[in-house]
């Protein structure tokens, strides 16, 4: 033995640091801690800075600016704002949107997910979620002059001319709407088609991941196809599909561009559905770029606040309920 | 053998039962077809549409010249195409490295208290409206630099592209063998050397399908721009590019002068000329849907063959 063996204190200092770099995990764990950091840190950043921005509006007009009012003011030029109107426009459009969209998606979930022949399922899978794909705008653009005189306008006239007669439901559906279907309705509609692909999505999903026995135990009792399907699975994955229909909510609340195109961006205080509107998201967008004042701007950043408040809460209880799923039915999921 | 009449009676019972059973249950089954068949109507009746309108009005001038007053032909949206490109670039740089990193982290630590929080954020990340994205990066940037800006509007974009780059990049990591990183990590390889040489190329083809599909849905954004890139009829990268290097800049000035300007986007001049009161603004806005379609939809459509080809080999 010629070799020198050094002791291991002198060298410590620079042998540690060169061991760290060659074998490197703790620098790579680090810049992923970091990244995951980032990401996190981004959602409560888009929250503390509208909530900062917003500043002088909040303290100006503090409650009054958010509860319900029947003849709220939005005044630009006397800087006066209340936001009621379009607070009820966007919960009005997006609840009827729920209202229609939910039967059609789990109609769906339930062909694609139990009945479907296989070689189907595929590309139907595919259709659905490119009606996710095509942009906002594209379907703004094709709801002014296409869906809104063909459908909207009839289904509006008709509404108008039946619910709209009754006395109490009147005020919810009170016609006649405008010759061109820009309306609250229109809006209803157009977010339907935009959010059916959101909700089915998911519903499909919870739906496969029930496990076999559930259904082999329930049609070995003898029930019928339709009857395994609407009292064991459904209830089965109910807290999930709750979880998507919120979804879906979230996603109806915050669309932008197809509604603003469609709705009629009109601020009169009527409360009917087939009257045109406003929204959170469409007077945003149609006002902000042009706002001058800087209390506007600020009233409109609040707007975006509450807007990004409900979304939050919305989304984190849907994920919640979709996660409960996800985790009661750990092993046995069909793929 | 003779039977009473309360037998008969529970007979009958038994089979009305069961045919009403069974009409029921054939019409609904039949109905969620039918549904199916429904919400596939407005998706064929957009696209031939959009096809039948768009078509009759494009033509090369369309996509190579920059756009012109009223009235006179022979203009087109370049300054919208390039925008596009621009910004959805610029969101790939920005969005892209963070969001595989993360990824990362949530595929290779999804049960650690920083794993769950990540994952959770990210899908409540990809639920914030589009326009709220808009209103931050309007505050984070175009306030603070006092004018729009094809960055900001990059930046939003890649914002709302995070969510989907790091949940896709996720599932095709998730989706690699154990064995391999396994048999990585035996031959005496470093955590990260393991990540970025065995089990990154491996699952890199379903990683640029994610790329493609967040890109997808980034081109069709209008929202986040009103009010970070704005838009400019005359935003011409050639010729600035061009003009540049007559003026001796280099590269960095000229990125910036790029970048630092407000510019145009396919899906911002389709909502302008939609909402203008002439019919040939009009005409315009059904060519721009159709570029655009073709566009997210083609994209779209290899992304999903390329995956699902892949999931196929993976899974063997």
């Amino acid at each position: 033995m010629t070799k020198h063996i050094m002791p291991m204190s002198e060298d410590r200092g620079p042998r540690r640091f060169q061991k760290l770099i060659r074998h490197g995990d703790i620098p790579w764990q680090v810049i992923l801690i970091i990244m995951s950091v980032v990401v996190m840190v981004l959602m409560i950043a888009i929250g503390w800075m509208l909530w900062q921005q917003s500043q002088h509006a909040r303290t100006q007009f503090g409650w009054s600016f958010l509860i319900p009012t029947s003849d709220a003011n939005w005044d630009p030029v006397n800087n006066h704002f209340q936001s009621w109107p379009f607070i009820y426009g966007t919960l009005l459009t997006s609840l009827a949107a729920i209202v229609l969209a939910v039967p059609i998606s789990l109609g769906i979930a339930i062909f694609l997910a139990e009945l479907c022949p296989a070689w189907l399922r595929m590309p139907l899978n595919w259709l659905v979620e490119l009606l996710a794909a095509i942009p906002s705008v594209i379907y703004g653009l094709w709801g002014i002059f296409v869906f809104l005189p063909a459908v909207v306008t009839p289904v509006g006239d008709f509404i108008g001319n039946t619910i709209g007669k009754v006395p109490v439901l009147s005020i919810l559906f009170a016609g006649p709407i405008p010759e061109s279907g820009s309306s609250r309705l229109a809006a209803a509609m157009v977010l339907t088609i935009m959010i059916v692909p959101t909700i089915t999505a998911v519903t499909r999903d919870v739906l496969l991941s029930i496990p076999d026995n559930q259904r082999e135990a329930s049609q070995a009792l003898g029930s019928t196809k339709w009857e395994s399907i609407w009292q064991v699975l459904l209830p089965y994955g109910l807290s999930g599909i709750l979880g998507a229909v919120i979804l879906g909510l979230g996603r109806a609340l915050g669309e932008t561009m197809a509604v603003t195109m469609v709705i009629g961006n009109s601020i009169e205080g009527n409360l009917s559905l087939l009257k045109p509107g406003y929204t959170m998201a469409s007077i945003i967008a149609n006002e902000f770029a042009e706002a001058v004042t800087p209390l506007h701007i600020e009233a409109l950043l609040e707007i975006g606040l509450t807007l990004f408040f409900i979304t939050l809460v919305l989304n984190i209880i849907a994920r919640l309920l979709v996660w409960s799923v996800a985790q009661r039915t750990p092993q046995d999921a069909r793929v | 053998m003779t039977t009473t009449r309360f037998q008969q009676l529970i007979s009958r019972n038994q089979a009305a039962l069961s045919a009403r059973r069974k009409i029921v249950n054939a019409v609904m089954l039949s109905l969620t077809g039918a549904l199916t068949l429904l919400a596939l109507v407005p998706l064929f009746w957009i696209i031939g549409y959009v096809f039948y309108k768009g078509g009759s009005s494009i033509n090369l001038a369309f996509f190579i010249k920059l756009p012109g007053p009223l009235g006179v032909a022979g203009f087109g949206v370049l300054n919208a195409i390039e925008g596009t490109l621009v910004m959805t670039l610029l969101a790939c740089v920005f969005a892209i490295p963070p969001g595989v990193l993360a990824a990362f982290y949530a595929a290779r630590y999804p049960n650690t208290p920083l794993g769950i929080v990540l994952r959770f954020s990210t899908d409540v990340l990809s639920g914030v409206p589009s326009i709220v994205v808009g209103l931050f990066v309007y505050a984070l940037v175009v306030k603070a630099q006092g004018h729009f800006s094809a960055f900001a509007g990059g930046l939003a974009i890649a914002i709302l592209m995070l969510p989907t780059i790091i949940r896709t990049t996720e599932e095709m990591l998730k989706l690699v063998p154990p064995t391999l990183r396994e048999g990585s990590l035996a031959l005496g390889a470093a955590e990260w050397k393991t990540s970025l040489s065995v089990v990154f190329p491996a699952a890199l083809n379903g990683i640029i399908t994610g790329f493609l599909l967040s890109i997808s849905r980034a081109a069709g954004e209008t929202a986040p721009l009103l009010f970070t890139a704005l838009g400019n009829e005359h935003y011409d990268v050639w010729q600035m590019i061009v003009s540049g290097i007559a003026q001796k800049q280099n590269v960095f000035q000229i990125l910036n002068r790029i970048l630092d300007q407000p510019a145009d986007s396919l899906p911002l001049t389709l909502w302008k000329y939609a909402s203008q009161p002439y019919p040939e603004r009009v005409q315009q806005s059904w060519a721009v849907a159709l570029v655009l379609m073709i566009l997210v939809l083609l994209i779209e459509i290899i992304a999903r063959v390329w995956v699902e080809s892949r999931k196929r080999a993976l899974q063997g």
